[in-house]
C-alpha cells in the first residue's frame, strides 16, 4: 500500500462521521441555506469515504483507533452516501415553508442522525455499535415529533419508548456476549471487537451465546423494522418531515439489519448457521405476512411506503436467513436498491403532500393529469419498489428466490413469494388510484405551490441510479462479492 | 474490608435492588416510584463498589461512582421534574391490578433464574449468582412498561429495563468497557431528558389522559 493511499483510507475512516457532525456545527451558526448546502456535501463526503474504501478491498480490512473497516463498512457507508444524499438535497424544498428555528433545529438533528448512523457501521466494537444505533433514537425522536400536532407527539411517544426498550434488549445481548468473551479469556474493550470475537469464536460459550443470538436479534430486530416488534414503523415514518422519513426508512432499517449481519458471522462460527436461520426465516416471513394484510386497505400514501419497508426488510431477512454466500450478496444489494428508491419515493410523496395537502390516497387522485413530473417519479418509484425490471430489486429478489430454491428452502420462498404478490396487488392498485384515478373536483387552492424543477432531477438521478444498478454493477460488483464472503464466512 | 461482610454486603445490595422493583409494581403514587427509583439506584451504585472493591480496580471504582450520580441523582431529578410538570400523574386504572402485579412479579423473577443459567453456570465469580436478580429486574421493567397506562410509569419501567441489564452487566462481567459505559450512560441520559420533554409535550397537546386515549394513529 502507497503511503498516499494509507492516509486516503485513513482519512476515509475518519470523514463519514466528522464531516456530518461539522455540518451539524455548521447548521448551529450560518444561515440555514449555507447548512443546508454544508449538509449535502457532508453526505457526498460520506459517499466518496465509502468508495475510497471500497477502492481496495485486498487488505480486508482498515482501522484506526475504535474504527475499522472492510467491505461490508464501505457498502454500508455507499448506501448510507447515496441516500444521504438524495435526502439533504430534498430538504431545502420541504423547509421552505418552516420558521427558522425549525430549519435550524432540522439541519442540525438530520445531519447528527448521519454521524450516528455512520459510527453504528464503522464502530469496531460491538458495544459502541449499540450506543450508536442508541443515538439515532434519540436524534430522530424530535425530527418523527417536528410538526408538534397529536399525531406527530403520539408517534414520537410510541417510536422512543419502543425503540429504546427494543434496543435495550440488544444490549443485554451484547452483556452475554461480552460475559461470554471474558469467560474465554478476552478482557476489556478488545472482548466486544468484533474482529476479536470472530477469531475467538470456538472458544465461546454454546449456551450463552443461544441465549444472546436471540436477544440480540429481537433487539436489534426493533430497530429494524422486523416483525413482531415494528409497530412503531408506520407511524414514525407517516409523521416525520418526508426527507427524514427517506433517511430513516432507506438506511436506519438497514443500519440495525447491519447489526445482526455482524453478530451473524459470529453466531454461526458458534452454533452453526441453523439457529440463527430459523430465527430469521420466522421474523422474515412474519414481517412479509404483516405488510402485505396492511398495505391491502391501506388509506395514506406514506404510510404505505412504510409498510412497504416492512416487506422489503423481511425479504432482506429471508436472504440472509438462506445464509449462502449468493443470497447475502442479494440481500446486500437489495439493502442498497431499497434505500436508493424508498428515499425517491419518500420524497416525492413529501412534494406530493405540499401540493395536495393531505396525507390521504383518496384525495390525490388524478395526480398525473395535474402533475406529470412530480407523479411520473412517484410513479417510477413505486414500479421500482414493486420490484418490476430494470431496477435492481428486480435482480436482488430473483437471486434471492433461487439462492432459496437452492438451498432447499422452497417452501419459505413459496411463501414469501406468494406474501410479495398480495402486497404488488395492494400497492399497484393503490398508486393507480393516485396517479391515474378519476380528477378531482376543483381545487380550493389552484396556486398549489409545484416542486421546483431542481428538485426533482435529483430524484430521477436517485432512480436513474437504482436502474443502473439492476443492469450492471460494474466495479461494484467486486465489493459486493467482498462484503458478503465477510458475511456468509467464505465461499460455500 | 473482610471477603465475608463484603459478600454479604453484596446480597444485601442485590435483594434491596429486586425488591425495589417489586415495590414499583405495588406502589402507584409516582413521587414514592421516584423514591423507589432512587434507592435501586444507590444499591446498583452498592454493587458496583462492592465488585469494584473486590477486583481492587480504581476504574470500576470511577465507573462505581459516575453510576451513583447517574442514576441516584441525576434520573431522579429528571423525573421530579417531569412529575411537577405533568401533576395527578396517579396510575389509576393499571391495565393489572396489583395484586396480580405481585403474583406475576413472582413467576417472572421464577422465569429469570431458569432464563439466567448460561450466565450463572458461565461466570467464574460468586458474584455471578446473584445474576438472575438483573434478569428479573429486566422483566419487571417489561411488566410495567407493557400494563401501566401513564407515560411518567412507562418511562420509569424503562428505567428498571436499564437498571436490571447495568446489573446484570456488573455481576456476570464486573462492568462493560469503561467507554461502552460511557455511551451507555450518555444514551440513557439523553433518552430521558427525550422522554421528559416528550412527556410535557404529551401533556400540552392531549391534556392529562392515560396512554390508552393515543389513538391518532391506527391503520
Amino acid at each position: 500500500m502507497t503511503p498516499t493511499f494509507e492516509t486516503a483510507t485513513t482519512l476515509a475512516l475518519y470523514t463519514p462521521a466528522a464531516a456530518p457532525f461539522l455540518a451539524s456545527l455548521i447548521a448551529l451558526i450560518l444561515p440555514w441555506r449555507a447548512a443546508a448546502i454544508a449538509g449535502i456535501l457532508a453526505a457526498t463526503a460520506i459517499l466518496a469515504s465509502g468508495i475510497t474504501l471500497a477502492a481496495d478491498t485486498q487488505p480486508s480490512t482498515y482501522a484506526a483507533g475504535l474504527l475499522r473497516a472492510d467491505a461490508l463498512t464501505a457498502w454500508m457507508l455507499i448506501a448510507i452516501g447515496a441516500v444521504a444524499a438524495i435526502a439533504c438535497s430534498a430538504a431545502p424544498a420541504h423547509l421552505r415553508t418552516e420558521s427558522t428555528a425549525e430549519r435550524r433545529r432540522y439541519l442540525v438533528l438530520a445531519q447528527l442522525f448521519l454521524t450516528c448512523m455512520s459510527l453504528a457501521v464503522l464502530a469496531d466494537n460491538l458495544g459502541l455499535l449499540w450506543v450508536a444505533v442508541e443515538a439515532t433514537t434519540i436524534v430522530t425522536a424530535f425530527l418523527v415529533g417536528h410538526r408538534r400536532t397529536r399525531a406527530s407527539v403520539e408517534a414520537a411517544w410510541k417510536y422512543v419508548v419502543l425503540c429504546s426498550v427494543g434496543i435495550a434488549i440488544a444490549f443485554l445481548g451484547t452483556v452475554c456476549v461480552y460475559a461470554a468473551s471474558i469467560a474465554a479469556g478476552g478482557h476489556g474493550i478488545t472482548a466486544l471487537d468484533w474482529t476479536h470475537l470472530n477469531a475467538s469464536a470456538s472458544t465461546l460459550d454454546p449456551g450463552l451465546m443461544r441465549l444472546a443470538t436471540g436477544l440480540v436479534l429481537l433487539g436489534f430486530g426493533t430497530k429494524a423494522g422486523l416483525a413482531p416488534m415494528h409497530s412503531w414503523l408506520p407511524d414514525a415514518h407517516s409523521q416525520a418531515p418526508a426527507p427524514v422519513s427517506a433517511l430513516m426508512s432507506g438506511v436506519l432499517l438497514s443500519v440495525a439489519f447491519y447489526a445482526i449481519l455482524r453478530y451473524k458471522t459470529i453466531t454461526d462460527a458458534v452454533l452453526g448457521p441453523t439457529y440463527t436461520r430459523t430465527l430469521l426465516l420466522i421474523a422474515a416471513l412474519a414481517s412479509l405476512a404483516v405488510a402485505a394484510t396492511l398495505l391491502i386497505a391501506q388509506r395514506n400514501y406514506k404510510r404505505l411506503l412504510a409498510y412497504s419497508s416492512i416487506e422489503h426488510m423481511g425479504l432482506i431477512a429471508l436472504g440472509t436467513a438462506f445464509g449462502v454466500k449468493i443470497a447475502i450478496a442479494a440481500a446486500l444489494l437489495h439493502i442498497l436498491g431499497h434505500g436508493l428508491t424508498k428515499a425517491v419515493a419518500f420524497c416525492a410523496a413529501g412534494h406530493i403532500m405540499q401540493t395536495t395537502g393531505s396525507p390521504d390516497i383518496d384525495n390525490v387522485h388524478g395526480l398525473a393529469a395535474r402533475q406529470p413530473a412530480l407523479a411520473a417519479t412517484f410513479g417510477i418509484s413505486l414500479i421500482s419498489l414493486l420490484g418490476l425490471p430494470p431496477f435492481s430489486l428486480f435482480a436482488s429478489e430473483l437471486a434471492i428466490a433461487r439462492a432459496g430454491f437452492d438451498a432447499g428452502h422452497g417452501w419459505a420462498v413459496a411463501i414469501a413469494f406468494t406474501l410479495i404478490l398480495v402486497a404488488f396487488a395492494a400497492i399497484a392498485r393503490h398508486a393507480t388510484a393516485m396517479l391515474l384515478g378519476p380528477p378531482p373536483p376543483p381545487s380550493p387552492r389552484p396556486n398549489s405551490p409545484s416542486p421546483r424543477p431542481a428538485g426533482l432531477t435529483i430524484l430521477a438521478v436517485g432512480l436513474a441510479a437504482a436502474a443502473a444498478l439492476g443492469v450492471y454493477l460494474g466495479p461494484l460488483e467486486q465489493l459486493l462479492d467482498a462484503a458478503a464472503t465477510i458475511v456468509a464466512g467464505g465461499p460455500r | 474490608m473482610s471477603d465475608g461482610l463484603s459478600a454479604q454486603l453484596l446480597n444485601l445490595c442485590c435483594g434491596l435492588f429486586l425488591l425495589t422493583a417489586v415495590g414499583v409494581l405495588w406502589r402507584r403514587q409516582v413521587s414514592s416510584l421516584i423514591t423507589l427509583l432512587t434507592v435501586q439506584g444507590l444499591m446498583l451504585t452498592g454493587i458496583a463498589t462492592l465488585l469494584a472493591a473486590q477486583h481492587r480496580n480504581a476504574e470500576a471504582v470511577g465507573i462505581a461512582i459516575g453510576i451513583g450520580a447517574l442514576k441516584a441523582a441525576i434520573i431522579p431529578w429528571m423525573l421530579r421534574r417531569v412529575h411537577n410538570q405533568v401533576p395527578d400523574a396517579r396510575e389509576t386504572r393499571p391495565l393489572v391490578n396489583v395484586s396480580a402485579s405481585l403474583l406475576a412479579a413472582a413467576g417472572l423473577t421464577l422465569l429469570a433464574y431458569a432464563a439466567a443459567r448460561p450466565l450463572v453456570a458461565l461466570a467464574p465469580s460468586a458474584s455471578a449468582h446473584a445474576t438472575p436478580v438483573g434478569i428479573a429486574v429486566v422483566l419487571l421493567g417489561f411488566f410495567l412498561a407493557a400494563t401501566r397506562q401513564r407515560a411518567i410509569s412507562q418511562i420509569i419501567g424503562v428505567l428498571l429495563i436499564d437498571n436490571g441489564i447495568a446489573a446484570v452487566a456488573f455481576l456476570a462481567t464486573g462492568g462493560v468497557p469503561l467507554i461502552v459505559e460511557l455511551g451507555v450512560s450518555a444514551d440513557l441520559a439523553l433518552a430521558v431528558l427525550v422522554l421528559q420533554i416528550l412527556t410535557s409535550r404529551l401533556h400540552e397537546t392531549f391534556g392529562p389522559t392515560d396512554l390508552d386515549e393515543l389513538r391518532e394513529l391506527h391503520d
